[in-house]
């Protein structure tokens, strides 16, 4: 999904947006990512609407400017933050009857479903 | 008259104001040990256990708070006054066939997957009311789960000074290292509450992170 997707959207209908989807057993790869404030309401909007169907999410944020501590690259992510906003990073949302867990590190991240108990991971 | 009534209502509010004691939160994951920690704090300085525990994930449902806790340093000069606020560990998923698998009957699973959803709203909701807060992650687990990096953005955007606590160091699997690595910028004391290893050093470093 990208991030002209929610752009321009409020915080309710962002988290309302990305819930829905995840409600449809489908697995959002989001460009960019929420912010803090955001994360935590979608996880309260989780937890009101679990019920016998739905058993809540599994939920992966990469920040690229965290991972980058020193250096020309630190600099280079800052000044991209400051032109594109949450667009940097990108946010993993799965149903948690598809995706049994999300393993991160800050090198990769690893996304393990139910089904197939296959990994699939994805080097930053 | 009205001068008067100013004046004292202005008196009293700042009396009770300057009586306010802080709040200091225990957040963190299912089964961290933020009830096992409680209990610890409230058996060191009241004699009392403030908490149920278990084994099962989403024992404590519902916030519970300890009004009046007094510690004192190491030396003995310094005293802190908090009441401490034991809340329901956040989750992304809750399944009610957990609790069964964990031995629980259909119906009591059903039950308490229902109050621990509340739980975790009731959670996020009171991270506003907080003054200070003591993560309790275990140390035994992989660290950067995002509930755990959702808990502590959070803290830092609404400025609310942050301790870590790394439980259940007496495990071997333990790594202390991996949570410092996780989140460098704040203080992680390695403890095992259950065995009160290290607990004078978290309280240490609560008067630290409160001074």
């Amino acid at each position: 999904m990208p991030y002209s997707e929610i752009e321009g959207l409020s915080s309710v209908g962002r988290i309302r947006k990305l819930l829905n989807v995840a409600k449809e057993n489908k697995i959002v790869l989001l460009q960019g990512r929420l912010k803090k404030e955001e994360e935590t309401e979608l996880i309260k909007a989780t937890m009101e609407e679990i019920n016998k169907d739905f058993k809540g999410i599994e939920l992966a944020v990469i920040d690229a400017s965290a991972a980058e501590t020193a250096g020309i690259r630190k600099f280079r992510n800052a000044v991209y933050g400051m032109l594109l906003g949450d667009r940097q990073g990108m946010t993993i949302i799965g149903p948690a009857s598809i995706v049994k867990e999300i393993k991160k590190d800050p090198h990769k991240i690893e996304l393990l479903t139910k089904e197939s108990k296959a990994k699939k991971s994805k080097k930053r | 008259m009205s001068f008067f009534q100013n004046f004292v209502n202005k008196f009293f509010k700042n009396l009770f104001k300057n009586k306010k004691q802080i709040k200091l939160g225990l957040y963190g994951p299912p089964n961290s040990g933020k009830s096992t920690l409680a209990n610890k704090v409230c058996q060191d300085w009241l004699g009392e256990d403030m908490s149920t525990v278990s084994n099962i994930p989403h024992e404590t449902r519902e916030i519970i708070i300890k009004e009046q806790i007094s510690i004192k340093s190491k030396d003995g000069r310094k005293e802190l006054a908090f009441n401490l606020v034991d809340t329901p560990g956040i989750a992304t998923r809750i399944d009610y066939e957990d609790f069964v698998k964990a031995g629980m009957k259909a119906k009591e699973a059903k039950k308490r997957a229902k109050e621990a959803t509340k739980g975790v709203v009731d959670a996020i909701k009171w991270l506003d009311e907080m003054d200070a807060v003591t993560i309790v992650l275990d140390a035994t687990k992989d660290p950067y789960s995002q509930v755990n990096i959702t808990i502590v953005g959070n803290l830092a955007a609404r400025d609310i000074p942050v301790l870590i606590a790394a439980n259940k160091v007496d495990l071997k699997k333990a790594d202390i290292k991996r949570i410092q690595d996780a989140f460098p910028q704040y203080s992680v004391v390695g403890i095992s509450a259950k065995y009160g290893k290290n607990i004078q050093d978290f309280y240490d470093a609560l008067f630290k992170m409160v001074k």
